[in-house]
Order: structure tokens, then sequence, then C-alpha cells
């Protein structure tokens, strides 16, 4: 369902040759260009403009008074020599690792699991989206209360998490970044997977049991496979996501235990917002962007997914 | 044909279920307890007393505040997405021009560009045009950031208007103009509704824009008050847990009521 209206969506130019061309009547009354310039210039002033400046930032020296003075490589140089950026590089690749490897399997289950028809289904899956409705601030406030050494769950379950400082050691830390990412994304992807099993036509399962294929055997043989296009595009949301996170960073572990869990997002505001180094910190944001499109191209690439038509090929 | 119970995929969706409702229902009975009670019982018991002290000291602390200006937000957010998104939606899905075709390209692209990767000239620009630490500086990045995943959908609706509608329309002589009022708007209530209701959201959860557009008490939103509150009164956590609380009330009450136009509005992000 969703990979049918993507790629209706993504030929923007495709219904007007596709309707028969009335002279007169077609062309009569059809808007300008100039309805859709107000939005053009609003989105190209707070979008396309700043990701131009930033690369033009990324090569001057400014810390947020006066005029940027342009220092060449300088902040080139000294983000290749940092520690800090090169740890927060594989920091990041393993927080998107971890984030695809726990979040896909766990999504496509429940996605597949609530495609089907039955009414308690409709009802759970309306509690399942909750964590998606709310703000990553109040998500990472309560998941720092409700592990709280003391007064959170740890304290209670000793049994379970020891000391019970989950934030105070690197694998704790990250172990509960993807916890809450998972938390807080499962449901979005999720929903995702439900409304692509919802479009696999029904005929292919019951060609499947006439052949005699189980249950299992259906899931791996058609199901997986007729929700590959889905899985490309919920993957290269959870990439660009989990490079991006910032708020859950920020407020459950700040980077810590030292830089333990700074990664690059969370250190390029920290260079831009907390040293006032803003050229370093642009260079950042573009190594950022970057590093985010070449990992979508990647996906793409390796998928297959440019080359493919239509998940209903052979129909 | 998909009959037989998936045991499997049922206990799984079961553990999930506690996953996700477990957290929530100690946040709930941890804003009725006082931090005496909550710190004895423990956050997994089942509280013995109830009191909205919690939430009478959430909202004296500067939420009521805070509640206020979020609410300037997501209404300054939305009445911008309502204002252009409609006319631009129009013009990708019926204009001719080479330029239309373009712009939703343009658009397309955009939905890839994360806003960390421009906050510093977004910080800049801001500053230098005298917004800095005025709501109307979190108003417009925050709109226009909502604006290509809000085009993709209202697009997606308008599309589904048959030519032959605007064709009766212009036969009886009507103006691009009048055909956008009498016509598209009324038919896409729908994509228009989901669109209000997604932009809204992203307006009130925003964290990013606030955080680097704003300093002061006056300006702050709820999703920066929350931050505050855990900073300063951290060891507060009943208190916290009844701001969160409340931060979330809105998003719940709208969930409740415009369930359909959200989970559209969000299915439609996910097709991107």
């Amino acid at each position: 369902m969703t990979t049918l209206a993507t790629r209706r969506q993504a030929a923007p130019g495709g219904s007007t040759p596709s309707r028969p061309a009335r002279s007169g009547a077609s062309s009569v009354g059809r808007p300008g260009f100039a309805w859709a310039l107000p939005a053009t210039i609003f989105f190209a002033l707070f979008a396309l403009v700043p990701l131009a400046a930033v690369a033009v930032l990324s090569f001057t020296s400014w810390s947020g008074l006066g005029d940027p003075e342009f220092v060449g490589l300088e902040n080139w140089e000294t983000l290749v020599s940092d520690p800090v950026m090169v740890k927060s590089l594989w920091l990041s690749l393993l927080f998107i690792v971890l984030g695809v490897v726990t979040q896909t399997p766990l999504s496509i289950l429940l996605g597949v699991w609530a495609a089907g028809n039955q009414r308690n289904r409709a009802v759970l899956s309306a509690i399942y989206f909750i964590p998606l409705l709310l703000s990553s601030a109040a998500i990472s406030v309560l998941w720092r209360a409700l592990l709280d050494p003391n007064f959170g769950i740890p304290g209670q379950l000793s049994w379970l998490f020891g000391d019970g400082n989950l934030l105070g050691t690197q694998s704790g830390a990250i172990g509960v970044l993807i916890f809450v990412g998972m938390w807080q994304f499962t449901p979005f992807h999720t929903l995702i997977y439900q409304g692509a099993a919802k479009g696999i036509p029904n005929v292919l399962y019951q060609a499947a049991s006439i052949d005699g294929a189980g249950m299992v055997r259906q899931f791996f043989s058609i199901t997986l496979p007729q929700l590959r296009n889905t899985a490309i595009t919920s993957i290269i949301l959870m990439v660009v996501g989990g490079l991006t996170t910032f708020e859950t960073v920020l407020i459950l572990t700040n980077g810590g235990p030292g830089t333990d869990t700074t990664i690059t997002a969370f250190y390029m505001y920290q260079e831009a917002f907390q040293s006032f180094d803003f050229g370093v910190g642009s260079a950042i944001a573009l190594v950022l962007v970057v590093v985010a499109t070449l990992i979508s191209l990647v996906v793409v690439k390796v998928s297959g997914y440019d080359k493919m038509n239509s998940s209903l090929e052979g129909l | 044909m998909k009959t037989r119970p998936n045991y499997f995929a049922g206990i799984g969706s079961f553990v999930w279920l506690l996953i996700v409702a477990i957290p929530l229902y100690v946040m709930l009975s941890g804003t009725f307890q006082t931090r005496e009670e909550f710190g004895d019982n423990g956050p997994l018991s089942f509280p013995t007393s109830f009191t909205l002290q919690n939430y009478v000291d959430a909202i004296t602390s500067g939420f009521g505040r805070y509640f206020l200006n979020t609410v300037v937000v997501t209404v300054g957010v939305v009445a911008i997405v309502l204002l252009l998104v409609p006319p631009l939606s129009y013009a990708i899905v019926r204009s001719q021009s080479r330029a239309a075709s373009f712009v939703f390209r343009f658009f397309l692209l955009g939905l890839a560009i994360p806003a960390q990767a421009v906050i510093v000239p977004v910080f800049y620009l801001i500053n230098t045009v005298g917004l800095y630490d005025n709501l109307i500086g979190v108003i417009l990045p925050t709109a226009a950031f909502a604006l290509p995943i809000c085009t993709l959908i209202l697009s997606g609706t308008m599309r589904d208007i048959t030519g032959e509608l605007y064709e009766a329309m212009a036969m009886d002589g009507a103006s691009p103009a009048r055909a956008f009022f009498r016509l598209v708007l009324p038919l896409s209530k729908g994509g228009i509704s989901t669109i209000a209701v997604f932009s809204a959201l992203q307006a009130w959860n925003g964290f990013l824009f606030p955080l680097i557009l704003t300093q002061s008490e006056s300006t702050r939103v709820v999703t920066l008050g929350l931050f505050n509150f855990q900073t300063q009164y951290g060891i507060n956590i009943p208190g916290l847990l009844a701001a969160v609380t409340l931060s979330m009330v809105p998003v719940l009450l709208v969930y409740l009521f415009a369930r359909r136009a959200l989970v559209q509005g969000l299915m439609g992000a996910g097709g991107k």
C-alpha cells in the first residue's frame, strides 16, 4: 500500500502526460508556477540556503559575535586530527547498526502481526503507537526518571540491574540509548510495515497454501520478499534517524560517561553551541549530511532498489 | 487464508505491549504519589495514596507559561503550513509548467535534509534579522521543515481528484483560483486535516530549534521546560513525571479524536 503510493508520488510529471491531452480544455484553468512560489521561497530560505551556507561556514571561524572570518582548511585540519571526532563517527556507526539490528526484526514481526484483521489487533496497535506521539524530550526525561539509580526501576529490581547505575558505564549507556530509541521508533516502523503487509495480494498466500507451504514458509517466501522495498525505506529512515539522534543523548547521557556516547550529531552541538566554535560545528554538520547521503545511496545500491520497478513483478 | 493463529508473533506482540505499557503505567502512578511514598514504595508498586500536588507543583513552577508558548508556536506553524502547502500542492499536481515538477523534486530532496545540518546557518540568519529569543524565530524554521512532508501528503491527496472535475469547471470558464477554492480545497479536506494535525505534532514536540533559538524563561516551550526541570529538580521524580504527563495530554487527546488523520500522516511520512 505504502509502496504503491510512494511510486505514484515519486513520478510528479507522470500524471500529466498519462491524461489524454484534450485540446483547449486541458490547458485552460491550470494554475501557473506562481502558486508554488511562496512555499518554495520560504523553504529555500530556511533549508536550501542554509545548506549551502553551512558549506561556506565550514571554512570560517566564527564565535557567534561579529562576522565569520575566512580561515581556509583550518577547521577541517582540526577535525581530522581530533580524536573525539573520530570516536564520534565510530559511535554513530555503532548506533546506526545497533538501531537497525534491533528495530527491523521487531517492527517486521509486529507490523505483519498488526496487519491481520482481528479486532483486538486494532486496539493493541492503538497502544503500541503511543510512544510515537511523544516528544523525544518527554521520552528521554521519562526514561531518565525511570532509570534513576536511587528512585527508579533498577533500584527496585536490583537482582536484574546490579548496582543500578546503568548510565555510568559505556556499554550501559549505549544499551539504554539503543533501548530508548527502540521504544520510541519501533511503532513508527511497525506502522510502515503494517501498511505494506496489508498491501500484499492475498492471492499469493492462497497459491502458496495450495502448493502446501506452511505459515513459516509463507512468511519467508512471500511476506519478507514483498516487504523488501518497505524495508529499504525503513532502514534509510533508521540510518538518518540514528545519525541525527540528539535529544536522547543530550538528556539521557549528555554524551557521557566522558565522551563515551558523544555521537557526531551531539558533538556538532557541543562544538557549535557550547564551545561557540561555529566553524568547526559547520564542518561537522557537513560531514553529517555527506555521511547520511552516502549511507542512503549505498543502501539503495546494495539492495538494487534503483533497478527495481515493482514488488508485484510476475503477477 | 491466514486464519491459523500465529502464536510466535502473538507472544512477541504481547511482550512488546508490556514494554510499552509498563513505563507509561509507572509514569502515571508516580504522578499521583508524594515524593516520600514514591521513594519508599519503588516505581513498580501500586500506589497507596492519592495526591494531585505534583501537578499543581509542575504548573506553578512555570509550565503554565511554557504551555502558552508551545501553543503559540504550534498555532503559528500550522497557520503557515495551511497557508503555503495547499497552493503549492495544487501547482505540483495541476500545473503543466516544468518548473512545478522541478519544485516537487526540490521538496523531495528537502525531506533528506536533517535540521541539525542547517542549524548553524539558521541560528546566524535568525540572529541577523533580530528574531533570537523570539517565538517567531522558532515558528519560521519549524514551519519550513514541516513543508516537505506535508507537501508530499497533500499532493498525494490532490492527485485523487479526477481530471473530469477540473474540465467541468474549466468548461464553465472557471479560473485556476476559482477551481482551487470551489473544487480542490473542498475535496482535499481529509489531506488538509492530516497535514494540520501532523505539523501541529511536529511543532508541539519540537526541541532543537527552541533549544538553539531561545534562551529566556519567557520564551521557553514545554519540551525545553522538561529538560530544564530535569536538570534543576532531577531528584523530584514524581514532579518530573507529572510535568512529562502534562506535556503529553494534548497530543493524546488529539490522538483520541483525530487518530485517522495522524496515522495517515505518519504513513505518508513512512512512504517517503
